[in-house]
C-alpha cells in the first residue's frame, strides 16, 4: 500500500527537502504515524492532543479531511495526500 | 532582505483594503520559482469575513498551491490588511506564518490614517518577526 504524500515548505526540514514521500496506512492517523516513524517529529507539527493542528490543513485527494472524518478519513491504495499550511491571520 | 514591488500592486492592495474594509482583505502575489519577483497578483476571498480575521478557504487554498506548482511558480507575497490597528503582525499572524520564504506584507486601512499609506513587509520564520525595505518601482 503506497500513498503519495506532499509536504509543504516549512515540513520540509523534517524529509530531508523532500517535496513528496511515500507512506502507508487506511486512515489518515494511520498515515501520519507512519510519516512520523519515518520522518520523526513530523507527526508533532500536524497533531495537538491528539487532533489536527488548526493551522494545518490535508486534504484526501481533493477533500479536506475535515469533511471526511479528520483522522478517521479512510486511505485506499493510491491515493494522495497533501499537506498545507492555513495561510490565516488575524 | 527587502521585498521590490511595483506600484501598481501597491496601489491594487491598498485599494482592495478599502473596498472590503471593515473587514480584513487578503491574497497573494506569485512569482517564477527561485526569482523571489512578485509578478501576478491574486487577490483572495478572506473567508472569515471578519475585521479581526483572515484565512483562505481551504478549497481555494488547495486550488491556489496547485496553480502555483503548475505554472512552475511560488508564493512571493501573502499580504493581508489590519482594520484597526498598524501593519504589523499580530500574534495570530506570527502563529499562523507558514511559509517561510515569503514575504508577508501588511496593510492598514484604519481610518485615521488614510490616506496616508502604512504599507510594510515582514519575513516570519519560526516565530521570528523581522521588518524588511520596501522598494516600490514605477
Amino acid at each position: 500500500m503506497s500513498i503519495d504524500v506532499r509536504i509543504p515548505t516549512i515540513l520540509r526540514p523534517f524529509t530531508k527537502d523532500q517535496k513528496a514521500v511515500t507512506a502507508s496506512g487506511a486512515t489518515l492517523n494511520a498515515v501520519i504515524s507512519d510519516l512520523d516513524a519515518q520522518y520523526p517529529g513530523i507527526g508533532d507539527r500536524l497533531l495537538e492532543n491528539g487532533a489536527l493542528r488548526r493551522f494545518i490543513n490535508i486534504y484526501v485527494n481533493d477533500e479536506d479531511v475535515r469533511f471526511l472524518g479528520s483522522l478517521d478519513a479512510p486511505i485506499k491504495d493510491g491515493d494522495s495526500v497533501t499537506i498545507l499550511p492555513a495561510v490565516a491571520g488575524g | 532582505m527587502s521585498l521590490t514591488i511595483s506600484r501598481a500592486f501597491v496601489d491594487a492592495i491598498i485599494e482592495q483594503s478599502r473596498a472590503e474594509y471593515p473587514d480584513e482583505c487578503c491574497g497573494v502575489i506569485l512569482g517564477p520559482v527561485g526569482k523571489d519577483s512578485p509578478e501576478r497578483l491574486k487577490p483572495m476571498i478572506n473567508a472569515a469575513h471578519s475585521p479581526t480575521f483572515y484565512e483562505f478557504d481551504p478549497k481555494d487554498l488547495l486550488a491556489l498551491y496547485r496553480e502555483v506548482d503548475d505554472n512552475d511558480e511560488e508564493i512571493v507575497v501573502i499580504y493581508h490588511s489590519h482594520t484597526e490597528t498598524e501593519a504589523f503582525p499580530s500574534r495570530t499572524d506570527i502563529a499562523y506564518a507558514g511559509e517561510p520564504g515569503a514575504h508577508y506584507v501588511l496593510v492598514s486601512s484604519r481610518k485615521e490614517i488614510a490616506p496616508a499609506i502604512e504599507f510594510r513587509s515582514y519575513r516570519i520564520i519560526e516565530g521570528v518577526v523581522t521588518e524588511e525595505e520596501v522598494s516600490i518601482t514605477d
